[in-house]
Protein backbone atom coordinates (compact mmCIF):
# COMPACT_ATOMS: atom_id res chain seq x y z
CA UNK A 1 0.00 0.00 0.00
CA UNK A 2 1.40 3.23 -1.00
CA UNK A 3 2.18 5.71 1.77
CA UNK A 4 0.12 8.59 1.30
CA UNK A 5 0.59 12.49 3.10
CA UNK A 6 -1.48 15.43 2.70
CA UNK A 7 0.06 18.42 2.59
CA UNK A 8 -0.90 22.40 2.13
CA UNK A 9 1.68 24.80 -0.04
CA UNK A 10 1.24 27.66 -0.94
CA UNK A 11 2.66 27.68 -4.49
CA UNK A 12 3.41 31.40 -6.33
CA UNK A 13 0.88 32.93 -4.09
CA UNK A 14 -1.63 30.07 -4.34
CA UNK A 15 -2.66 27.94 -1.85
CA UNK A 16 -2.88 24.27 -2.34
CA UNK A 17 -3.80 20.83 -0.93
CA UNK A 18 -2.25 17.46 -2.31
CA UNK A 19 -1.56 14.23 -1.22
CA UNK A 20 2.11 13.29 -2.19
CA UNK A 21 4.30 10.36 -1.22
CA UNK A 22 6.93 10.75 1.17
CA UNK A 23 9.76 9.45 -1.35
CA UNK A 24 8.53 12.65 -4.04
CA UNK A 25 11.04 15.87 -3.84
CA UNK A 26 9.80 19.30 -4.71
CA UNK A 27 10.72 19.45 -7.79
CA UNK A 28 8.96 16.49 -9.09
CA UNK A 29 5.95 17.63 -6.94
CA UNK A 30 5.71 20.77 -8.50
CA UNK A 31 6.15 19.39 -12.19
CA UNK A 32 4.04 16.43 -11.83
CA UNK A 33 1.56 17.41 -9.26
CA UNK A 34 1.00 21.32 -9.89
CA UNK A 35 1.59 21.57 -13.79
CA UNK A 36 5.09 23.98 -13.49
CA UNK A 37 7.27 22.76 -15.70
CA UNK A 38 9.50 25.60 -15.13
CA UNK A 39 11.78 23.67 -12.73
CA UNK A 40 14.17 21.42 -14.48
CA UNK A 41 15.66 18.26 -12.97
CA UNK A 42 19.16 17.50 -14.02
CA UNK A 43 21.62 15.39 -11.91
CA UNK A 44 18.70 14.77 -8.97
CA UNK A 45 21.62 14.98 -6.38
CA UNK A 46 22.38 18.44 -5.66
CA UNK A 47 25.01 18.87 -7.68
CA UNK A 48 24.04 21.04 -11.11
CA UNK A 49 21.45 23.74 -9.81
CA UNK A 50 18.83 23.43 -12.37
CA UNK A 51 16.70 22.45 -9.67
CA UNK A 52 17.10 25.39 -7.77
CA UNK A 53 13.48 27.01 -6.51
CA UNK A 54 12.82 29.32 -3.37
CA UNK A 55 11.26 27.86 -0.42
CA UNK A 56 9.91 29.87 2.60
CA UNK A 57 11.89 32.74 0.72
CA UNK A 58 15.21 31.03 0.45
CA UNK A 59 16.56 29.27 -2.82
CA UNK A 60 16.64 25.79 -2.41
CA UNK A 61 18.08 22.50 -4.39
CA UNK A 62 14.68 21.64 -5.14
CA UNK A 63 16.06 17.59 -5.59
CA UNK A 64 17.17 18.06 -2.15
CA UNK A 65 14.04 18.53 -0.44
CA UNK A 66 10.89 16.44 0.08
CA UNK A 67 7.38 18.07 -1.03
CA UNK A 68 6.27 16.51 2.67
CA UNK A 69 8.72 19.06 4.22
CA UNK A 70 7.07 22.23 2.26
CA UNK A 71 3.77 21.49 3.85
CA UNK A 72 3.02 24.46 5.79
CA UNK A 73 5.54 26.65 3.56
CA UNK A 74 5.66 29.07 0.48
CA UNK A 75 7.21 27.89 -2.87
CA UNK A 76 8.35 30.38 -5.19
CA UNK A 77 9.05 29.25 -8.81
CA UNK A 78 10.63 30.86 -11.83
CA UNK A 79 7.13 31.02 -13.30
CA UNK A 80 5.67 32.78 -10.04
CA UNK A 81 8.32 35.50 -9.83
CA UNK A 82 8.33 36.85 -13.64
CA UNK A 83 5.83 38.99 -12.13
CA UNK A 84 8.41 40.49 -9.71
CA UNK A 85 10.78 43.40 -10.69
CA UNK A 86 13.83 41.58 -10.12
CA UNK A 87 13.34 38.30 -12.33
CA UNK A 88 11.61 40.90 -15.20
CA UNK A 89 14.54 42.50 -15.57
CA UNK A 90 16.73 39.71 -15.28
CA UNK A 91 14.88 37.73 -18.41
CA UNK A 92 15.63 40.98 -20.12
CA UNK A 93 19.15 41.19 -19.53
CA UNK A 94 19.53 37.67 -20.33
CA UNK A 95 17.77 37.69 -23.68
CA UNK A 96 19.77 41.37 -24.21
CA UNK A 97 23.16 39.62 -23.70
CA UNK A 98 22.54 36.00 -25.30
CA UNK A 99 22.81 34.24 -21.80
CA UNK A 100 20.64 31.61 -22.66
CA UNK A 101 20.95 28.89 -25.41
CA UNK A 102 18.94 25.75 -24.97
CA UNK A 103 17.38 27.22 -21.83
CA UNK A 104 17.64 24.13 -19.79
CA UNK A 105 19.94 25.71 -17.02
CA UNK A 106 17.77 29.09 -17.10
CA UNK A 107 14.93 29.04 -14.32
CA UNK A 108 17.73 27.66 -11.78
CA UNK A 109 20.11 30.27 -13.13
CA UNK A 110 17.64 32.79 -13.07
CA UNK A 111 16.29 31.50 -8.83
CA UNK A 112 20.65 32.42 -8.26
CA UNK A 113 20.98 35.44 -10.04
CA UNK A 114 17.79 36.73 -8.37
CA UNK A 115 19.10 35.81 -5.22
CA UNK A 116 22.62 37.01 -5.40
CA UNK A 117 20.30 40.52 -6.97
CA UNK A 118 18.49 41.14 -4.20
CA UNK A 119 20.58 40.05 -1.34
CA UNK A 120 23.57 41.52 -2.57
CA UNK A 121 23.20 44.62 -4.54
CA UNK A 122 26.68 45.63 -4.63
CA UNK A 123 27.94 42.34 -5.91
CA UNK A 124 31.04 42.58 -8.24
CA UNK A 125 31.89 40.35 -11.06
CA UNK A 126 33.96 38.07 -8.59
CA UNK A 127 31.06 37.69 -6.55
CA UNK A 128 28.53 37.07 -9.35
CA UNK A 129 30.66 34.26 -10.34
CA UNK A 130 30.90 32.78 -7.20
CA UNK A 131 27.26 33.34 -6.35
CA UNK A 132 26.26 31.46 -10.04
CA UNK A 133 29.25 28.83 -9.32
CA UNK A 134 26.34 27.17 -7.83
CA UNK A 135 24.93 26.07 -11.36
CA UNK A 136 26.29 24.69 -14.26
CA UNK A 137 25.59 25.84 -17.62
CA UNK A 138 26.61 23.42 -20.83
CA UNK A 139 25.81 25.84 -23.57
CA UNK A 140 27.02 29.74 -22.78
CA UNK A 141 30.43 29.09 -21.40
CA UNK A 142 28.71 31.32 -18.87
CA UNK A 143 30.22 34.96 -19.30
CA UNK A 144 26.96 36.00 -21.42
CA UNK A 145 25.18 35.36 -17.76
CA UNK A 146 27.23 37.07 -15.75
CA UNK A 147 27.24 39.94 -18.15
CA UNK A 148 23.60 39.90 -17.76
CA UNK A 149 23.89 39.72 -13.95
CA UNK A 150 26.16 42.58 -14.05
CA UNK A 151 24.07 44.92 -16.03
CA UNK A 152 21.31 44.13 -13.93
CA UNK A 153 23.09 45.35 -11.38
CA UNK A 154 24.52 48.13 -12.47
CA UNK A 155 21.63 49.24 -13.92
CA UNK A 156 19.66 48.98 -10.01
CA UNK A 157 22.27 51.08 -8.64
CA UNK A 158 21.73 53.82 -10.67
CA UNK A 159 18.33 53.52 -10.21
CA UNK A 160 19.36 53.98 -6.33
CA UNK A 161 21.63 56.53 -6.90
CA UNK B 1 16.76 9.05 -10.23
CA UNK B 2 14.05 8.70 -7.59
CA UNK B 3 14.05 7.61 -4.19
CA UNK B 4 12.99 4.48 -2.92
CA UNK B 5 9.38 4.44 -0.95
CA UNK B 6 9.97 5.47 2.62
CA UNK B 7 7.38 6.52 5.74
CA UNK B 8 7.72 10.22 7.02
CA UNK B 9 7.26 11.83 10.35
CA UNK B 10 7.80 15.33 12.19
CA UNK B 11 8.53 15.54 15.29
CA UNK B 12 8.59 18.46 17.78
CA UNK B 13 10.66 16.92 20.31
CA UNK B 14 14.13 14.94 20.61
CA UNK B 15 12.23 12.38 22.79
CA UNK B 16 9.80 11.97 20.45
CA UNK B 17 13.05 11.10 17.72
CA UNK B 18 14.84 9.13 20.88
CA UNK B 19 11.75 6.50 20.60
CA UNK B 20 11.03 6.35 17.42
CA UNK B 21 14.65 5.13 16.93
CA UNK B 22 13.84 3.05 20.02
CA UNK B 23 11.21 1.82 18.34
CA UNK B 24 12.02 1.00 14.71
CA UNK B 25 15.68 1.42 15.39
CA UNK B 26 17.61 0.78 11.74
CA UNK B 27 14.73 0.53 9.56
CA UNK B 28 14.40 4.92 10.94
CA UNK B 29 17.04 7.84 9.92
CA UNK B 30 17.23 11.09 11.39
CA UNK B 31 16.61 13.65 8.88
CA UNK B 32 18.10 16.89 9.63
CA UNK B 33 19.02 19.30 6.83
CA UNK B 34 18.84 16.64 4.10
CA UNK B 35 21.42 17.74 1.86
CA UNK B 36 23.64 14.82 2.02
CA UNK B 37 20.52 11.94 3.27
CA UNK B 38 18.09 12.82 -0.10
CA UNK B 39 21.27 12.74 -2.97
CA UNK B 40 22.28 9.27 -0.94
CA UNK B 41 18.51 8.49 -1.17
CA UNK B 42 17.74 10.03 -4.84
CA UNK B 43 20.97 7.81 -5.46
CA UNK B 44 19.83 4.85 -3.44
CA UNK B 45 22.94 4.66 -1.64
CA UNK B 46 20.31 3.62 1.30
CA UNK B 47 16.64 2.38 1.87
CA UNK B 48 15.06 3.82 4.94
CA UNK B 49 11.98 3.07 6.00
CA UNK B 50 11.17 6.16 7.98
CA UNK B 51 12.74 9.47 8.19
CA UNK B 52 12.32 11.19 11.11
CA UNK B 53 12.22 15.02 10.62
CA UNK B 54 14.00 16.63 13.42
CA UNK B 55 13.92 20.85 12.06
CA UNK B 56 10.35 21.36 14.17
CA UNK B 57 12.62 21.20 16.98
CA UNK B 58 13.04 24.49 18.23
CA UNK B 59 15.37 23.79 21.20
CA UNK B 60 17.68 22.33 18.69
CA UNK B 61 17.94 26.10 16.34
CA UNK B 62 19.38 28.26 18.99
CA UNK B 63 22.70 30.10 19.19
CA UNK B 64 23.43 31.02 22.55
CA UNK B 65 26.51 32.71 24.50
CA UNK B 66 26.36 32.78 28.04
CA UNK B 67 29.62 32.77 30.20
CA UNK B 68 32.27 32.74 27.61
CA UNK B 69 30.50 29.84 26.60
CA UNK B 70 28.90 29.87 22.49
CA UNK B 71 26.56 27.45 22.14
CA UNK B 72 25.35 26.26 18.56
CA UNK B 73 21.95 24.07 17.98
CA UNK B 74 22.48 20.88 15.67
CA UNK B 75 19.92 22.21 13.65
CA UNK B 76 21.42 25.51 13.24
CA UNK B 77 21.73 25.84 9.35
CA UNK B 78 25.21 26.78 7.33
CA UNK B 79 23.17 29.97 6.77
CA UNK B 80 22.33 31.38 10.03
CA UNK B 81 25.91 30.46 11.18
CA UNK B 82 26.62 32.90 7.79
CA UNK B 83 24.64 35.56 8.87
CA UNK B 84 25.32 35.58 12.72
CA UNK B 85 26.81 38.57 14.53
CA UNK B 86 27.55 36.53 17.71
CA UNK B 87 29.85 33.71 15.77
CA UNK B 88 31.40 36.32 13.79
CA UNK B 89 32.71 38.69 16.85
CA UNK B 90 33.31 35.47 18.96
CA UNK B 91 34.27 32.54 17.04
CA UNK B 92 35.17 33.77 13.85
CA UNK B 93 36.67 30.85 12.65
CA UNK B 94 33.51 29.33 11.97
CA UNK B 95 32.75 32.76 9.58
CA UNK B 96 35.59 32.39 8.10
CA UNK B 97 35.16 28.40 7.10
CA UNK B 98 31.49 28.68 6.17
CA UNK B 99 31.78 30.17 2.51
CA UNK B 100 33.85 27.49 1.68
CA UNK B 101 30.56 25.03 2.07
CA UNK B 102 28.87 23.94 -0.84
CA UNK B 103 26.98 27.01 -2.35
CA UNK B 104 24.01 28.73 -0.99
CA UNK B 105 21.47 27.00 -1.67
CA UNK B 106 22.61 24.22 0.46
CA UNK B 107 23.76 26.04 3.25
CA UNK B 108 20.27 27.58 3.78
CA UNK B 109 18.96 23.71 4.14
CA UNK B 110 22.23 21.93 5.28
CA UNK B 111 22.91 22.20 8.82
CA UNK B 112 26.05 22.27 11.73
CA UNK B 113 25.18 19.08 13.42
CA UNK B 114 23.70 16.83 10.33
CA UNK B 115 27.81 17.75 9.04
CA UNK B 116 28.70 17.01 12.92
CA UNK B 117 27.50 13.92 12.72
CA UNK B 118 27.77 12.59 9.36
CA UNK B 119 31.84 12.89 9.73
CA UNK B 120 32.43 13.61 5.80
CA UNK B 121 36.07 13.54 5.75
CA UNK B 122 36.38 16.56 3.54
CA UNK B 123 34.09 18.50 5.53
CA UNK B 124 35.07 22.07 7.14
CA UNK B 125 33.03 21.58 10.29
CA UNK B 126 34.66 18.93 11.96
CA UNK B 127 38.02 20.35 11.78
CA UNK B 128 36.59 23.44 13.05
CA UNK B 129 35.37 22.32 16.52
CA UNK B 130 38.80 20.40 17.00
CA UNK B 131 40.50 23.86 16.40
CA UNK B 132 38.54 25.42 19.21
CA UNK B 133 38.28 22.76 21.74
CA UNK B 134 34.65 22.31 21.48
CA UNK B 135 32.31 19.80 23.53
CA UNK B 136 29.90 17.96 21.37
CA UNK B 137 26.75 17.04 23.10
CA UNK B 138 24.49 14.27 22.09
CA UNK B 139 21.40 13.29 23.90
CA UNK B 140 20.02 9.37 24.13
CA UNK B 141 17.67 7.62 26.22
CA UNK B 142 20.15 7.74 29.12
CA UNK B 143 20.03 11.61 29.01
CA UNK B 144 23.12 13.88 27.77
CA UNK B 145 26.49 13.31 26.85
CA UNK B 146 29.71 15.41 26.38
CA UNK B 147 32.29 13.97 23.92
CA UNK B 148 35.01 16.47 23.80
CA UNK B 149 35.34 17.19 19.64
CA UNK B 150 39.10 15.37 19.61
CA UNK B 151 37.44 12.51 21.02
CA UNK B 152 34.41 12.28 18.46
CA UNK B 153 36.02 10.99 14.93
CA UNK B 154 37.18 8.06 14.97
CA UNK B 155 37.10 6.97 11.65
CA UNK B 156 35.52 7.06 8.13
CA UNK B 157 32.10 8.81 8.67
CA UNK B 158 32.37 7.06 11.74
CA UNK B 159 32.04 9.30 15.43
CA UNK B 160 31.28 8.44 18.67
CA UNK B 161 27.63 8.77 18.82
CA UNK B 162 25.32 5.76 19.62
CA UNK B 163 22.95 4.93 17.15
CA UNK B 164 20.38 5.63 19.91
CA UNK B 165 21.85 9.48 20.14
CA UNK B 166 21.34 11.96 18.38
CA UNK B 167 23.81 15.24 18.14
CA UNK B 168 21.66 17.96 19.80
CA UNK B 169 24.01 21.16 20.66
CA UNK B 170 28.15 21.89 20.83
CA UNK B 171 29.84 24.25 23.09
CA UNK B 172 32.52 26.34 22.05
CA UNK B 173 34.67 28.03 24.77
CA UNK B 174 34.94 31.45 23.46
CA UNK B 175 36.35 33.94 26.56
CA UNK B 176 39.86 33.50 25.62
CA UNK B 177 40.96 37.21 24.36
CA UNK B 178 44.19 36.10 22.99
CA UNK B 179 43.23 33.29 20.70
CA UNK B 180 43.76 33.98 16.95
CA UNK B 181 42.46 32.15 14.43
CA UNK B 182 43.10 30.65 10.67
CA UNK B 183 41.04 29.05 7.76
CA UNK B 184 42.24 27.84 4.86
CA UNK B 185 40.95 25.58 1.97
CA UNK B 186 41.82 24.42 -1.58
CA UNK B 187 39.41 23.39 -4.19
CA UNK B 188 39.22 22.99 -7.86
CA UNK B 189 36.17 24.96 -7.89
CA UNK B 190 34.65 27.44 -5.78
CA UNK B 191 31.86 25.13 -3.47
CA UNK B 192 33.45 21.79 -4.56
CA UNK B 193 34.65 19.42 -1.61
CA UNK B 194 38.11 20.28 0.07
CA UNK B 195 41.39 19.07 -1.78
CA UNK B 196 43.11 19.94 1.25
CA UNK B 197 42.17 22.20 4.01
CA UNK B 198 43.32 23.28 7.63
CA UNK B 199 41.16 25.02 10.62
CA UNK B 200 43.65 26.68 13.15
CA UNK B 201 43.91 28.14 16.65
CA UNK B 202 46.91 29.66 18.99
CA UNK B 203 46.89 31.93 21.76
CA UNK B 204 49.14 35.06 20.86
CA UNK B 205 51.63 36.01 23.05
CA UNK B 206 53.02 39.36 21.84
CA UNK B 207 55.28 37.90 18.64
CA UNK B 208 55.01 34.38 19.93
CA UNK B 209 51.79 31.41 19.35
CA UNK B 210 50.93 29.34 22.67
CA UNK B 211 49.00 26.04 22.36
CA UNK B 212 48.54 25.87 18.35
CA UNK B 213 46.00 23.69 16.89
CA UNK B 214 46.82 22.83 13.43
CA UNK B 215 43.42 20.66 12.75
CA UNK B 216 43.57 19.17 8.66
CA UNK B 217 40.49 17.65 6.76
CA UNK B 218 39.95 15.90 3.31
CA UNK B 219 43.91 14.40 4.05
CA UNK B 220 42.53 11.60 6.15
CA UNK B 221 39.40 9.36 6.98
CA UNK B 222 38.90 11.99 10.12
CA UNK B 223 40.36 15.35 10.94
CA UNK B 224 44.34 15.33 11.07
CA UNK B 225 45.61 17.34 14.15
CA UNK B 226 49.35 17.98 13.78
CA UNK B 227 51.06 17.66 16.71
CA UNK B 228 54.14 16.94 15.66
CA UNK B 229 53.99 20.39 13.77
CA UNK B 230 52.10 21.91 17.07
CA UNK B 231 55.04 21.43 19.15
CA UNK B 232 57.50 22.84 16.63
CA UNK B 233 55.70 26.53 16.59
CA UNK B 234 54.75 26.60 20.41
CA UNK B 235 56.05 29.39 22.03
CA UNK B 236 58.90 30.42 19.80
CA UNK B 237 59.33 32.97 17.60
CA UNK B 238 57.77 32.41 13.83
CA UNK B 239 61.43 33.01 12.53
CA UNK B 240 61.48 31.36 8.60
CA UNK B 241 63.43 28.55 10.56
CA UNK B 242 60.81 27.66 12.82
CA UNK B 243 57.69 27.31 10.19
CA UNK B 244 59.97 25.31 7.68
CA UNK B 245 60.98 23.18 10.56
CA UNK B 246 56.81 23.35 10.91
CA UNK B 247 55.83 22.03 7.60
CA UNK B 248 58.94 19.48 7.76
CA UNK B 249 57.47 17.99 10.58
CA UNK B 250 54.09 17.99 9.10
CA UNK B 251 55.34 16.17 6.00
CA UNK B 252 56.68 13.62 8.50
CA UNK B 253 53.72 12.76 10.44
CA UNK B 254 50.92 13.16 7.81
CA UNK B 255 50.33 10.21 5.82
CA UNK B 256 47.43 11.08 3.04
CA UNK B 257 44.89 9.11 1.59
CA UNK B 258 45.00 10.15 -2.36
CA UNK B 259 41.64 11.02 -3.76
CA UNK B 260 40.24 11.32 -7.20
CA UNK B 261 41.45 14.78 -7.26
CA UNK B 262 45.12 13.84 -6.25
CA UNK B 263 47.93 11.98 -5.29
CA UNK B 264 49.24 11.43 -1.51
CA UNK B 265 52.27 13.79 -2.56
CA UNK B 266 50.33 15.91 -3.88
CA UNK B 267 48.36 16.56 -0.52
CA UNK B 268 51.62 16.30 1.50
CA UNK B 269 52.57 19.09 -0.30
CA UNK B 270 49.61 21.35 -0.24
CA UNK B 271 49.44 20.29 3.57
CA UNK B 272 52.74 22.18 3.95
CA UNK B 273 51.26 25.33 2.08
CA UNK B 274 47.71 25.53 4.14
CA UNK B 275 50.40 25.43 7.19
CA UNK B 276 52.45 28.44 6.05
CA UNK B 277 49.09 30.21 5.03
CA UNK B 278 47.83 29.29 8.79
CA UNK B 279 50.93 30.65 10.79
CA UNK B 280 51.53 33.67 9.15
CA UNK B 281 47.50 34.41 9.43
CA UNK B 282 47.72 33.50 12.91
CA UNK B 283 50.66 35.58 13.54
CA UNK B 284 49.52 38.46 12.09
CA UNK B 285 46.49 38.78 13.48
CA UNK B 286 45.35 41.03 15.90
Amino acid sequence: MTIKKSIQVTVNGERLNREVEPRTHLVDFLRESVGLKGSHLGCEHGVCGACTVRLNGQIVRGCLVLAVQADGGTVDTVEGLSRQGVLADLQEAFLKHNALQCGFCTPGMLMAAADVVQHNPRANRQQVREAISSNYCRCTGYHAIVDAICSVLAKRAQEVA
Amino acid sequence: MKAPAFDYVRVDSVEAALSLLKTRGDDARILAGGQTMMAALNMRLSSPALLVDISAIDALRQIRLNDGVLRIGAMVTHSEIEASDVIRRHAPLLSMAVTHIAHKAIRNRGTWGGSLAYADPAAEWPACVIALNATLIAQGPGGLRKIPAQSFYLDLYTTALNPDEILVDVEIPVDDRRQVVAFDEIARRHGDYAITGIAASAQRHGEALKHPRFVFFAVANTPFQATKAEAVCHDKALTVAVIDAAVAALAAELEPIADLTSSSATKRHLAGVLLRRAIKALASTN
